[in-house]
């Protein structure tokens, strides 16, 4: 454009202004990252000068509201692990063979149909999985395992494992969806069936892909709040037993805001303490995800 | 020979066996849907009605409704996507249109896709820390509509990003060979292609927003609300007001959790009432979304 004309330097001033607008916009993910991880480091560093780091990572209890606190956050810990190693154990099997025959073996009318209603599967909100655990999948566990109490772990984490179906199945496939046709081929063309090509080679050849999803998947179990909330009990509880209620980290963030704890108490400041501690976990789930997924896209 | 062919019988027999496994997997989900939905509906079909949806709360199962909650989940909506669209589109377009290739571009690039996989209820607890006591915006629907606008934020930069680059580069350099500049060509030629793809990534990422109560509970939400946010449109000068974002607020998914986590079996089935609302409302907008992608693939060819 001509820059000595006056219309010529309108324009010109026009495009430097949006250009600067978008950037503006762009960069306003990373405040949003230096908010979140600014007020969750303020307010735990009030925490953490009240409690010891020691204390919080090896006390056994968590009673921050009670007469005599204890401030451990070990039974969070546990309960969080629980739930996810649950959903994990219903999610990874189904997720991965969902995601072999989706790319292996269904016919194309089947894929295109069925993988919107799968994603459908992560758009159901997590109340009503809260609501679905509490009042159906737990009567419905009672009455084969006698015994198990109204709130546990294991309808938490089996709702969850269902819910984070299409994250580990929808990575996955588009992994495994990125191998070539004519390694396949090869295959074929040595007498293999589809199941030994898709577990001897595709699989193999997606795996950093698969990873990612696996992991994605893992992060978002963890991160799973209403779910646990409503049907894991609210209850810090140091067990690895998926039968017993216990409190989750996240469950534990949301317990406390139910309540009325005064601004700036330390009862107040052991949410942001929890949240960092579900931040970091988190954080390097999602690193982790997306160094793997950098790798597969980088292989073909 | 005869091992071979039980060798190849039993091979194919496996392969069989696989398919049909993999089916069951794929129905898994399927049914656990299906079971979602119905459960939904039996417990909760028998309180819809007109009184249901146009009743407050109350200490009555009976009596109550989600007036407050659904009014207010209207206009949290409507502060999120004044909050989160122009926001994601502006970056969506910086990122795939403007941005130079170097370290910066890089650090937003992952950044964004970290934020994407930060669990809601931290930025709950982001919005406490920020908006409700350094801001001072209380527990509103401001400080509710920018929390859940935040947290959608990836979901519309990533569907803009997409859509963007799907994009043909001889289109845009059509444009530049008759003289336009980047922002013409962005204007008039990028974003008038892409418009279904983003359209589709603000709806999902609504949907979303509608559902998410975690982070809503955070800032403080769960309260009786028996009122409704003073109106937009005043009868008298200068007839619109913006009271309403700073007046205390409910929504669908919390008024949910609300009445599920009391013991007695008469609010669950409010509950569930209220979760088939909140189910009917995020699968349309899923449907919706998914129509729209289908319609702009099908009107635009390269």
């Amino acid at each position: 454009m001509n820059l000595n004309s006056k219309k010529g330097q309108r324009r010109w001033l026009r495009e430097r202004f949006i250009t600067t607008t978008l950037f503006l916009a762009a960069f306003s993910s990373i405040v949003i990252t230096g908010g979140i991880v600014g007020v969750l480091v303020f307010e735990s560093m009030s925490f953490f000068q009240n409690v010891s780091l020691i204390d919080f990572l090896t006390d056994r209890e968590w009673t921050p509201l009670f007469l005599n606190p204890h401030y451990g956050i070990l039974p969070l810990i546990t309960g969080t692990l629980v739930t996810t190693g649950v959903a994990l154990l219903v999610a990874i099997p189904l997720g991965t063979i969902a995601a072999v025959y989706l790319s292996e073996y269904a016919p194309h009318r089947l894929r295109e149909t069925t993988k919107p209603v799968l994603e459908l599967l992560s758009a159901v909100p997590t109340v009503v999985y809260g609501y679905f655990a509490l009042l159906f999948v737990t009567p419905l566990l009672q009455k084969i395992i006698p015994g198990l109490p109204g709130f546990n772990m294991l309808s938490a984490g089996l709702v969850i494992g269902v819910m984070i179906i299409p994250y580990v199945s929808s990575l996955s496939e588009d992994a495994m969806r990125a191998v070539p046709m004519h390694i396949r081929e090869a295959s074929y063309a040595m007498g293999a069936t589809r199941l030994q090509t898709s577990f001897n080679v595709v699989v193999p050849s997606a795996l950093s892909g698969i990873a990612a999803a696996y992991i994605l998947g893992i992060s978002r179990a963890i991160g799973e709040t209403m779910v646990v909330a409503i049907a894991a009990g609210m209850q810090p509880n140091l067990t690895w037993d998926p039968t017993k209620p216990a409190e989750t980290i996240t469950a534990y963030i949301v317990q406390v805001s139910l309540g009325d704890l005064p601004h700036g108490s330390l009862g107040y400041q052991t949410i942001f303490a929890a949240g960092l501690t579900l931040f970091l976990f988190t954080l390097i789930f999602n690193i982790a995800g997306h160094v793997f997924r950098r790798r597969f896209r980088e292989i073909y | 020979m005869k091992d071979l062919k039980t060798l190849i019988a039993r091979r194919k027999f496996l392969d069989l066996l696989f398919a049909i496994v993999g089916l069951l997997a794929l129905m898994v989900g399927v049914f656990t849907l299906l079971a979602l939905i119905i459960d939904l509906a039996l417990d909760g079909m028998s309180r819809l009605s007109l009184s249901f949806f146009f009743s407050y709360p109350s200490r009555f199962p009976e009596e109550a409704g989600i007036l407050s909650a659904w009014v207010g989940t209207i206009l949290v909506m409507f502060v999120t996507a004044t909050t989160a669209v122009p926001l994601g589109i502006a970056s969506g377009i910086y990122l795939e249109e403007y941005a130079p290739k170097n370290w910066f571009t890089d650090i937003i690039e992952i950044n964004i896709a970290n934020l994407a996989g930060v669990p809601s209820i931290i930025y709950g607890l982001m919005a406490l820390g920020l908006f409700v006591y350094k801001l001072h915006l209380g527990q509103s629907v401001l400080t509710a509509g920018l929390t859940l606008g935040l947290l959608i934020l990836p979901i519309v930069i990533m569907a803009t990003r997409e859509a963007i680059r799907a994009i043909p580069t001889s289109i845009r350099e059509a444009a530049y060979a008759v003289g336009a500049t980047k922002w013409q060509t962005v204007q008039d030629h990028v974003l008038p292609y892409s418009l279904g793809g983003i359209l589709t990534g603000v709806i999902i990422g609504l949907s979303r927003a509608i559902g998410e109560s975690a982070p809503l509970l955070t800032i403080g939400a769960l309260t009786f609300i028996a009122f409704l946010p003073d109106p937009p449109l005043q009868t008298h000068f200068p007839f619109f007001s913006f009271e309403w974002l700073l007046s205390p607020f409910t929504v669908l998914p919390i008024q949910m959790f609300n009445w599920v986590s009391r013991p007695q079996a008469a609010f669950h089935l409010n509950a569930a009432a209220a979760g088939l609302v909140l189910l009917v409302m995020t699968l349309t907008m899923n449907g919706v979304a998914i129509y729209v992608r289908y319609l702009f693939r099908k009107r635009i060819q390269w």
